[in-house]
């Protein structure tokens, strides 16, 4: 009995099949990859051509197109993977763990991006690379979860456990990021009195935030596109995996 | 509750009677103070200043090195095979063993910390405040300790990642940890640790004992 005989189940089911899955996203991958252009397109037009300088900063405010997408990627990527976790450990997707180890690296990237192009504007307008304020060190704590994570996934040999286990530290990371990010503000406040950050800037008028909206849609359309292309790799890497071995299985055996 | 304190004197037993492990920590906390002035210098005030972070180093170091031996050498030897199908739900022991490991691997940290006091010119009030951070806060770091070490017990190679794991989750410990010994920050700092301090021993043996499950599996 192929797949195709089978009685379709209902679409949750057919989300969770991993050959469902490499057949609906083949029509998708295309059409998000250009949709990700149109919107880079347009947001970086928007961002370098169509945006006025800020009084204070000059061009310097144009870093913040780039900055607050990967920031809020940063994050977002990680609740991707915590519902990835849930789906691991409540329903065993089979999906799911593969979600998880496709969205690690992609969050630790755009993790390390804020964190790059934070510094970058950092440097002209507070005089610094680095400070540890609260906001910059929790999301240096974030990249240092991600990279353990991935660490972890690149320890195990036996992916599907690995997927289990993963699952349990990511939602122990999740229920901690906010200890942490509370923890890292005290601290702060603790230490140093706020004295660099005075400069609060002036509220966002529309033609700041129509070039910014655009430049994070196109951003989040860019992860969902290396997502599900990372995904599909990572289906197709396993099936060759187990196409080895059955072939080194049958080997053997004559 | 009988093979509960069982399982913790079992452990406690193993400890002491083999390898003498607990006095080696000891000497490892020792020397991370020892060697602190050396590479700061022997200025005795600014060594004052620092002194509370640098037991939390050490405490936070010693930690680490210990907590491989957590779960490894039960599953080397096939007795957390026979634990998970003991009477005991795998949480409470889990549980046992977070208990036996901080009384032998965190207490004695807390009687040698005198000598590092005395090393490090650390006032009378001061040393009392931080082995009464430590005391506090050290049940959460073996708590996450613990869940580093289910969670890397299948692993071979296990022995570096559980700490690079858990470090980034004690974070907010250590803070809270050395914030109790600032004058300035009042009570708020003590009862944030104690309360971090009881949430995570209370869940890191339901983590721990889910991730054992998962790796026995």
């Amino acid at each position: 009995m192929s797949v195709d005989t089978v009685k379709q189940p209902n679409w949750f089911s057919r989300l969770a099949h991993p050959g469902q899955f490499l057949n609906w996203t083949r029509h998708v991958v295309w059409p998000l990859a250009g949709a990700t252009v149109v919107a880079f397109v347009v947001g970086l037009w928007f961002a370098f051509l169509n945006s006025p300088e800020d009084y204070q900063m000059g061009d310097m405010v144009r870093v913040m197109y780039v900055h607050v997408p990967n920031a809020w990627l940063s994050q977002a990527v990680y609740g991707v993977m915590f519902c990835a976790a849930l789906g691991t450990l409540v329903w065993r997707h089979p999906l799911a763990d593969v979600a998880n180890k496709a969205a690690a690296p992609l969050g630790a990237v755009f993790t390390t991006l804020a964190l790059y192009t934070g510094a970058l504007w950092g440097r002209p307008t507070w005089g610094t690379f680095w400070e540890w304020d609260g906001r910059m060190t929790s999301t240096l704590v974030l990249l240092l979860i991600y990279l353990g994570i991935i660490a972890l996934w690149r320890a195990f040999d036996d992916q599907l456990k690995a997927g289990r286990i993963v699952a349990i530290v990511t939602l122990v990371g999740a229920l901690n990021i906010p200890i942490i990010k509370f923890s890292v503000d005290w601290w702060n406040t603790l230490h140093q009195p706020a004295s660099v950050f005075t400069a609060e800037g002036p509220r966002m008028p529309a033609s700041i935030l129509t070039p910014l909206l655009a430049m994070m849609l196109a951003f989040t359309l860019l992860f969902a596109l290396l997502q599900i292309v990372r995904m599909r790799t990572e289906i197709l890497r396993r099936r060759a995996d187990s196409l080895s071995r059955q072939a080194a299985l049958q080997g053997g055996a004559k | 509750m009988k093979a509960f304190q069982a399982l913790i004197s079992r452990d406690l037993k193993l400890a002491f009677r083999a390898g003498g492990e607990a006095m080696t920590l000891v000497l490892f906390f020792i020397m991370v103070g020892v060697i602190v002035p050396f590479a700061i210098g022997p200025d005795r005030p600014q060594l004052t200043r620092l002194a509370p972070g640098i037991v939390w180093i050490a405490a936070f170091l010693s930690m680490l090195l210990g907590l491989d031996r957590l779960f490894r050498s039960d599953d080397e030897d096939g007795s957390l095979v026979l634990l998970r199908h003991s009477v005991l739900p795998l949480e409470a022991v889990v549980a046992a063993k977070v208990i036996a490991h901080w009384l032998v691997t965190a207490l004695p940290l807390l009687f040698a910390t005198p000598v590092l006091a005395l090393l490090l010119s650390m006032s009378w009030e001061q040393w009392g405040r931080t082995v009464l951070a430590l005391l506090i806060g050290t049940p959460a770091l073996v708590s996450f300790g613990a869940l580093g070490a289910a969670v890397t017990v299948g692993l071979r190679r296990g022995g570096l990642i559980a700490p690079v794991l858990i470090l980034p989750l004690c974070i907010p410990i250590m803070i809270f940890g050395v914030g109790m010994l600032d004058p300035m920050a009042g009570g708020g700092a003590t009862l944030f640790l104690i309360a971090l301090s009881l949430v995570v021993t209370a869940f890191s043996p339901l983590a721990a004992a889910l991730a054992l499950r998962a790796a026995g599996e």
